[in-house]
């Protein structure tokens, strides 16, 4: 388990494997990879920095971590973060989950980047051929982590 | 009483600035009151951080909400909402 943050480039399978190294209890991985694109809301991107909140960005990447383990029954979970500059076809982000079964393994998974999304303290610049501008958060980041809120009481 | 803020990302390049020390007053004693106090200063203050713009805060790197208390020593950093991933 762990979270890192690093402007280098990062190795699913070598994660993956370290990650499964010696544990037979292991009966799925579910992983996510977040890439660079070439264009956003309809505009060429030829690169992109991303700045975050040293120190801040860990805390809130631990306890979004926590949070999964504690609802869903998995065992080890990998989140790693790039910084810095990234182009088109660059990794941005590596999630991976380790558990007995997929189902608990995939929505944790899932869980873990609708919450990064909204909660990690990570911005992103693009630069356009009309110029730099920083990406807008959207709301469909916010409606897909509102989808893990547990239900409101209705106890008055 | 003395606070350290922090500017991060698109609000730290409209008000030119990535942090300071700021010495407040006690009366000033919630995320609310500073945001308040950093307005006044007027100019790309009064506008980037105008009610009504998308705005995140944490204190001492938690998320806050404008109730949040704001004491001595506090890290209090303001941001616009988070793009990662």
């Amino acid at each position: 388990m762990g979270v890192r943050i690093q402007t280098k480039d990062f190795d699913a399978g070598a994660e993956i494997a370290a990650l499964r190294r010696n544990n037979p209890k292991i009966g799925a991985v579910a992983s996510f990879i977040g890439v660079c694109r070439d264009a956003n809301e309809g505009t060429a991107v030829t690169k992109m920095t991303l700045e975050h909140y040293p120190g801040m960005t860990e805390k809130a990447l631990e306890k979004i971590v926590a949070e999964a383990k504690a609802r869903w029954d998995v065992m080890e979970v990998l989140v790693v973060h790039r910084v810095g500059e990234l182009k088109p076809t660059d990794q941005i982000v590596l999630v991976v989950v380790t558990g007995a079964h997929r189902g608990e393994a995939f929505a944790a998974c899932e869980f873990i980047m609708d919450y990064l999304k909204t909660r990690a303290p990570f911005w992103k610049k693009e630069e356009t051929p009309q110029g730099a501008r920083w990406v807008e958060a959207r709301a469909s980041d916010d409606e897909a982590a509102q989808r893990w809120e547990p239900p409101k009481s209705s106890a008055a | 009483m003395k606070i350290k803020v922090l500017y991060l990302a698109s609000l730290r390049e409209q008000l030119g600035k990535s942090g300071e020390d700021l010495e407040i007053p006690a009366a000033t004693s919630t995320v609310a009151g500073l945001r308040a106090l950093l307005m006044a200063r007027g100019g790309a203050w009064q506008a980037a951080l105008a009610q009504g713009r998308a705005l995140r805060v944490a204190v001492n790197q938690e998320m806050a909400q404008p109730a949040t208390p704001v004491k001595p020593g506090d890290e209090i950093a303001f941001f616009p909402p988070v793009t990662g991933g």
